[in-house]
């Protein structure tokens, strides 16, 4: 499912809602969270889970043509820790003890 | 950044809906992804990025505080692959 069959799906079956504003608060939702993200702050959607953004220190890596080694600077990357509820609605297990 | 922060940007953005209506319209959202993803299917947001549902084989595993071997069923596990657009604009 793409953003624009998310705007449809949610359109559909909204009938007081134009998809203009459906598509609109999609748009705004993920902006929202990319710009959070940018600035470091970490986001939790209850039921869904929660982004942060990681540091991935310097090191030395090889490039696997050539062998050659380089550098590979230290850089942010972001990282998803899936929710509890949707884990186990995901997964199909029974949630863990514990 | 909580929900209450998501739906009061929207509320903000779009003119025209209450804070109720946004509310509603955010729940939605991620209500949809939710079941969407439960039934196994992929959610590609393009600018930000995937969630993708993996299958897992089943494997033995050990314990490694008493080296028993265990059985780990096979299951299903939700990951998230960012775009190289929200890659770049953390790094940026």
């Amino acid at each position: 499912m793409t953003k624009s069959d998310l705007v449809e799906a949610i359109a559909a079956t909204s009938p007081d809602r134009t998809k203009k504003d459906v598509e609109g608060a999609v748009n705004t939702i993920f902006r929202a969270m990319c710009d959070a993200l940018v600035r470091g702050e970490r986001i939790e959607i209850r039921g869904l889970g929660s982004f942060r953004v990681k540091e991935r220190v310097e090191r030395v890596g090889r490039n696997p043509k050539t062998g050659e080694m380089v550098r590979i600077p230290t850089r942010r990357v972001p990282h998803f820790i899936v929710g509890k509820a949707l884990r186990a609605r995901v997964e199909n297990v029974e949630p863990e003890v514990g | 950044m909580t929900k209450a922060d998501i739906i009061e940007q929207v509320y903000e953005n779009l003119g025209g809906l209450s804070k109720k209506e946004s509310a509603e319209i955010v729940e939605k959202v991620f209500e949809t992804i939710k079941t969407t993803l439960e039934r196994g299917e992929k959610i590609k947001i393009s600018g930000f990025g995937n969630f993708v549902v993996r299958e897992k084989k089943e494997r033995t595993g050990r314990n490694p505080q008493t080296g028993e071997e265990i059985r780990i069923l096979p299951r299903k596990v939700l990951t998230f692959k960012p775009s190289q657009v929200l890659k770049n604009a953390i790094n940026g």
